[in-house]
This record gives C-alpha cells, structure tokens and sequence, in this order.
C-alpha cells in the first residue's frame, strides 16, 4: 500500500451524549480516527463500548433527542457532516456511506417487497426510472449471491432466511457504490456457518469493488481474519489501535490484552480460553475523569483514578490510552 | 390470499347459524308476553287466540325452523324487492312486527339512510380527522401539537356523548340558536335550501359522534405509529439516504396502517348500533331508537331481526377486518 494516501472519511474528536430522565449519558467520548480509502477497520469492545453510537453519530442517524454529538467534526467529501443540513446529509447516506446493521431479521420493512427496498436507493440517489432500476437490483442481488435473483424480486423479507436477509441488506448498503461501508456486527445475530459465508462474501466484495470497510463486532476472532488496522473502544473512547498483526502481537492495553486472552484459540487449554473480562462496564453519568478501566484492570494504580489517560504514540502506527507500560511492566514516564 | 379469504368466509356461515339460533332461543325464552302491551279489557279467551294466530302454539324446532326460512330466504328477497324495486312475484310471508303490524324489514330499510347519514358520516369523519392527527402526534411526540392532541382525545373519550350531546344541544340551538335540536327525519333534500338545512341539522350529531370516533381512532393510530418509529426498519431506510416524507409515508405507515384498519373495520357495526344513545339525544329515529323502542315494548320479532342484522354485521366485517389484515401484511397472506 502506498505511503499516506489521503483518508476517504476523517474523524475528530466527536462526542454525543443521550440526554435521558437519568441523566446525561457521555455515550462517545472525543473519538478521533481517519479511514484509508480501500481499508478494513475492525472496531472492537464489548457491548456498550460505544461502537454503534460512534458510527451512527457520523452521518446523523441517532434519534435527536435524546441523542446529540456535541463536538468534534466528521470531514468526508470536503464537507463536515457534523454541519451538514438534511438535505446533505440524505445524499451520503446510502449513496457514498453505506449500512449493513446486526440483525436482518428486523432491519428490513416486513411489508414491503425486497425489490422496492432494493431499488428505493437507486431511484433516490442515482435518478433511476423502475425499468433500470430492476436491472440493477437484479444485478446486485447476483453480486451478493443470491439465487434466482429475478424471480425473487417480488418477494417479501419474512420469505427468506436470516442469512439471505443479510445479503438483501448488504447488496442494499452497496446498490449506489458507496466509497465507505459501515458495517455494524452484521454476523452477530447468525448462526456460525452462515456468519462464516457472510465473512467470505464481504472479503469477496471488497476485492471487486475496493470500498473502505468499518467493521464493527465484539469478537476479536472475526476481525482477526479480515482487518488491516483495528480499533479498540471502551467506555465510549479509543483505548488502543494498531495494525492488525501489530495488535495480536503486541497488545498494550490490559484490556485488549484481556479480550485475546478471551478469544476461543484451538490448542490453547480450557480454562484459558473460557475466560471473559471480568465485570461489567459502566454506565458514563459524567466525562471520564478518570481511566474507565479501572475497576477491572489488574494493573491499576494510584493515577488512573486521578487523570483520564489520553491516547498515546508509542511506535509508529500503534496508539494506546494507558498509564501502565506493558513493555516494562512499570507505570510510564508520561 | 384467495384460499385464506375463503377459509374465512367458511368460518363465518356456521358461526352466523349458531349466532341465530342463540337469538331465536333467547328471545324465545324471555318471559316477554306480546300480548302485554293489549288493553287490558282484553278477555283471556282472545288474548289465547291471539297468541295463537302469532304462531306461538308450535313446537320450538318448528318455530326456529320456520323463522330461518322467513329470515333467510323470504326476507331477503323482500329486502332486494324494496331496494332494487324488483318483483320476484309470488305471495312471501312478511315478518310483522307486534307493535304496528306492518313488516319489519320495511320499517328497517326505512330507518337505515337516517343512521348511515349520521352515524357513517360521523364514523368517516372521525378517521379522516384522527387518521392525521395520530400520526403527527407520534412523529412529533411531546410537542405542543402531541400535548394537545393527548388532551382533547382524552375529553372526548372519557366524556359520554350523552353528555356533550345535550351540551352542544344548550350551546349551539338553546342559546346560539343556529341548528336545530331535533333531527327532522322527513326532511326531504330536493333543492338548496333543504340541503343547507339538512347539513345544519346533520352537524351537531355527527360533530359528537365524530369526536368521540376521532378520540379513539388517534390514539390508536398515535401508539400504533411509536411502536414503528422505533424499529429498526426504519433506520435501515434512513440509511439508505431516503426522503424523511417517505420514511413516514411509506416504510412506517404502511406498518402502522395494519392494527388501526384492522380496528376500523371491526367498529363498523358499532355505526349501526352503538350510536344508540346520541339518536336518543339528538331524536334521530335509527336503527339504534328502533331497537330500544322494540325492546321496551316487547316486540319480538322488531328484536330479533334487528339482533340478528347487528350480529351479522359483526361476523361480516370481522371477516373484512381479517381479509384486509391479509392484504396488508404479507406475512398473513404467505401463510
Ligand atoms: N437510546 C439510548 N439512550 C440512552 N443511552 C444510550 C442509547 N443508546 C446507547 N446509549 C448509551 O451508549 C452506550 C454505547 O452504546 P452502543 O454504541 O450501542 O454500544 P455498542 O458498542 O454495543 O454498539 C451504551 O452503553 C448506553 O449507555
Ligand atoms: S490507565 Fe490504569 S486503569 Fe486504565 S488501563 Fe491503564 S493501568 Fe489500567
Ligand atoms: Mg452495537
């Protein structure tokens, strides 16, 4: 790959927050990164980490209220989407940004043909009339491997299997070749041999058609397979990212550290690979003012209850937001 | 789609006979007397004979088998005679009425325009008022427009039209003196000024019962549209960079649509029947007025037609309220 191409889709500092009758929510806390035209990004932390709000906040698809991204800018296509009104807004989604969401059992309109959702962006953001349209679609529903494309056109959502859901919203998500696809843990909610084919048809994807991946999941095993770059998020911020090779093996913070030790590794023993992280994450009342690791990290000492650790440079490519130094196994000098 | 329509449409012949069966039985069993409203000059011996000559000495499965055929054949065709101003010809026995002697079905058919007109309207104008509301409420949960909406259908829910009946009635031709407050039911609309009168008269009745439809119709509509705005079919289709308008439109009403048609349908009987209480206020001589009437006097015959016509009309757009649930949610109709 060559040296620093400039990035398709430029994150800074964003924050939102869920203003809710408990409170304020800090849901994302001045998350910044930058996305490779033709990349993989795997995201990965446990449930409630602040993966989906991170994403969803990017072109406006959290519920306001009670959602707000409070700062930060989101540069794609030299406009700020942050900025953007409605009507900009509308003409990336789905045209130059596309979803694919966890679970495809309820992510497509049960009344509606699978045809009409497929061609709904086509005709919106690419003026087609129904006749081209249809081609199209047919086309894209060849592309995603499904059977008797044509034929199932007319079919509605509830007529197909989980895993041929996915790929009706996959072929959704790229109809207008979009030049980033988010996609949000789309394997989760199927079963094993199919998440395997989905996997298998993404990679196959990304080869034809070169769109820059965000891959969203809780399961570093996945993103093993097929990321060049992975991020890892906790507690609505970005706790360490790093090349993929470079991350399995060199994992600095004690919470990725803690989530490859929990990754099922065939040969490794039992006990081993039965482990999860231990606890529970917490709910964010106010801005971390401290590391919100800490009541489950083995390592922790006086200043992680003092200071939030910020993200740091430790080798070329690879950052980390932690006060304890894996390579020395003492606090750093920072 | 066509066999599930038919599995229904199977479904409903034996319920509508048993349904007749239970009315024949019930009024049968009452301890109404028809001849309890005769003088009571009226010596024993031919208060017998008249109980008689009213066919009340048969045995019961005659009597309940005879009471089909007038019902399901002979009066049918009567209906169609009336209604179309055919003649099938031939001598029809006529179900009369206790009370007037005259046919039922004829006082029926009179009666049905005066409760279509006001009751239909006011039902019609009720789902096209509560229809929007509902939805912009729910789009705009919260907002003053929600608040208020939230308040009125609750005053016209919880209060009973009997009530804003006789209140609209004090208001409007008591002191405003702008609509009159008995319905004049032979007013015959033939030119402009009967028509401007049968709209003045027509307005108070159906602005109540249009209230109280709209009332209940939009909070349906309301919840039925939340419960979709939170789905996650709707993200889908704000991803994918579409119009909010048909966000609304097509992906969450077409789904909200389901439950409150299905609800509309099912209240249709209700315009018939259930609009008993404002006919009483507003004099409106309907369907409902003649119910009422027939059972204070014990007129058999009057009740068991009227029953069995408001019976009907529930089996029937049950039946419409299934087939319509077919036609707009696939996943029923695939089965
Ligand atoms: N609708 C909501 N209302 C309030 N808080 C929310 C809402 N959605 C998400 N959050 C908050 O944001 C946090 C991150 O959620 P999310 O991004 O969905 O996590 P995940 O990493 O599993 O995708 C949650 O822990 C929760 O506190
Ligand atoms: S900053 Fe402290 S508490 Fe947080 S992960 Fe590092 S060592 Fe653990
Ligand atoms: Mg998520």
């Amino acid at each position: 790959m060559p040296e620093k191409r400039p990035a398709v889709l430029d994150v800074k500092d964003i924050e939102t927050v869920f203003n809710t009758r408990r409170g304020t929510i800090h849901a994302v806390n001045s998350v910044s990164f930058s996305l490779e035209p033709g990349e993989l990004l795997g995201v990965v932390g446990e449930s409630g980490s602040g993966k989906s709000v991170t994403m969803m906040s990017l072109i406006g698809l959290l519920p306001t209220p009670p959602a707000r991204v409070t700062g930060g800018y989101v540069k794609f296509d030299n406009i700020d989407l942050l900025k953007a009104d409605a009507q900009q807004l509308r003409a990336v989604r789905g045209a130059k940004i596309g979803f694919i969401f966890q679970d495809p059992m309820t992510s497509l309109n049960p009344v509606l043909t699978i045809g009409f959702q497929l061609m709904e962006p086509l005709r919106t953001h690419m003026g087609m009339k129904k006749a081209a349209a249809k081609k199209r679609a047919v086309e894209l529903l060849d592309l995603v491997g499904m059977p008797d494309a044509e034929r199932r056109l007319s079919d509605f959502p509830h007529q197909f299997s989980g895993g041929m859901r996915q790929r009706v919203v996959i072929a959704m998500a790229l109809a207008c070749d979009p030049k980033v696809l988010i996609a949000d843990e789309p394997t989760t909610a199927l079963d094993v041999t199919i998440q395997a084919q989905i996997l298998e048809l993404v990679k196959d994807l990304r080869r034809k058609l070169g769109m820059a991946i965000i891959w969203i999941t809780h399961d570093l095993g996945v993103v093993a397979g097929i990321a060049d770059r992975v991020m890892v998020m906790y507690g609505g911020q970005i706790v360490e990212q790093a090349p993929v090779r470079e991350l399995f093996e060199n994992p600095q913070h004690p919470y990725t550290r803690a989530l490859i030790e929990t990754v099922p590794d065939i040969g490794a023993e039992r006990p081993e690979r039965l482990r999860t992280v231990e606890g529970q994450p917490s709910i964010l009342y106010a801005r971390p003012s401290a590391c919100s690791f800490r009541t489950r990290c083995a390592h922790a000492f006086e200043r992680c209850g003092k200071e939030n650790p910020p993200l740091l440079v430790t080798d070329k490519a690879h950052h980390v937001a932690c006060f304890w130094d894996s390579a020395t196994g003492e606090p750093r000098n920072v | 789609m066509f066999n599930y329509t038919i599995r229904r449409l199977l479904l409903a012949v034996p319920t509508l006979l048993l349904i007749s069966f239970l009315i024949f039985l019930l009024l049968d069993l009452a301890p109404s007397d028809p001849t309890a409203n005769l003088p009571l000059t009226i010596p024993p011996e031919v208060r017998e004979k008249i109980r008689i000559s009213l066919g009340l000495g048969e045995a019961f499965h005659i009597r309940f088998l005879l009471w089909c055929k007038q019902f399901f054949y002979n009066e049918t065709l009567n209906i169609l005679e009336q209604w179309w101003g055919w003649d099938f010809g031939g001598d029809r026995l006529r179900v009369l009425s206790w009370q007037t002697r005259s046919p039922v079905v004829d006082t029926i058919v009179q009666r049905i325009p005066q409760t279509l007109w006001v009751v239909g309207m006011s039902y019609v104008v009720g789902i096209l008022i509560a229809v929007p509301i509902g939805i912009v409420s729910a789009y705009k949960q919260y907002s003053w427009f929600d608040q208020v909406g939230t308040f009125v259908s609750m005053v016209g829910y919880s209060v009973p039209t009997f009530f804003t009946g006789v209140l609209v009635i004090v208001i409007f031709s008591v002191w405003l003196g702008w609509f009159p407050s008995i319905y004049d039911t032979t007013l015959v609309v033939n030119d402009w000024s009967s028509f401007v009168q049968q709209v003045k008269q027509m307005i108070m009745p159906v602005s109540v019962l249009a209230l109280y439809n709209a009332a209940q119709i939009s909070r349906f509509m309301r919840a039925s549209m939340l419960d979709n705005l939170n789905q996650d079919y709707v993200r889908t289709a704000r991803a994918k960079g579409i119009r909010e308008r048909s966000v609304i439109l097509v992906h969450v009403l077409r789904n909200s649509l389901i439950p409150v048609v299905t609800v509309i349908a099912l209240g249709v009987p209700q315009v018939f029947g259930g609009a008993i209480i404002t006919e009483q206020v507003f004099k409106v001589n309907g369907l409902g007025q003649l119910l009422i009437i027939a059972i204070q006097a014990g007129d058999v015959p009057t009740v068991q037609t009227l029953t069995f016509i408001f019976a009907f009309l529930i089996v029937f757009f049950n039946l419409i309220a299934d087939v319509l649930y077919g036609i707009l949610d696939p996943r029923i109709r695939y089965d």
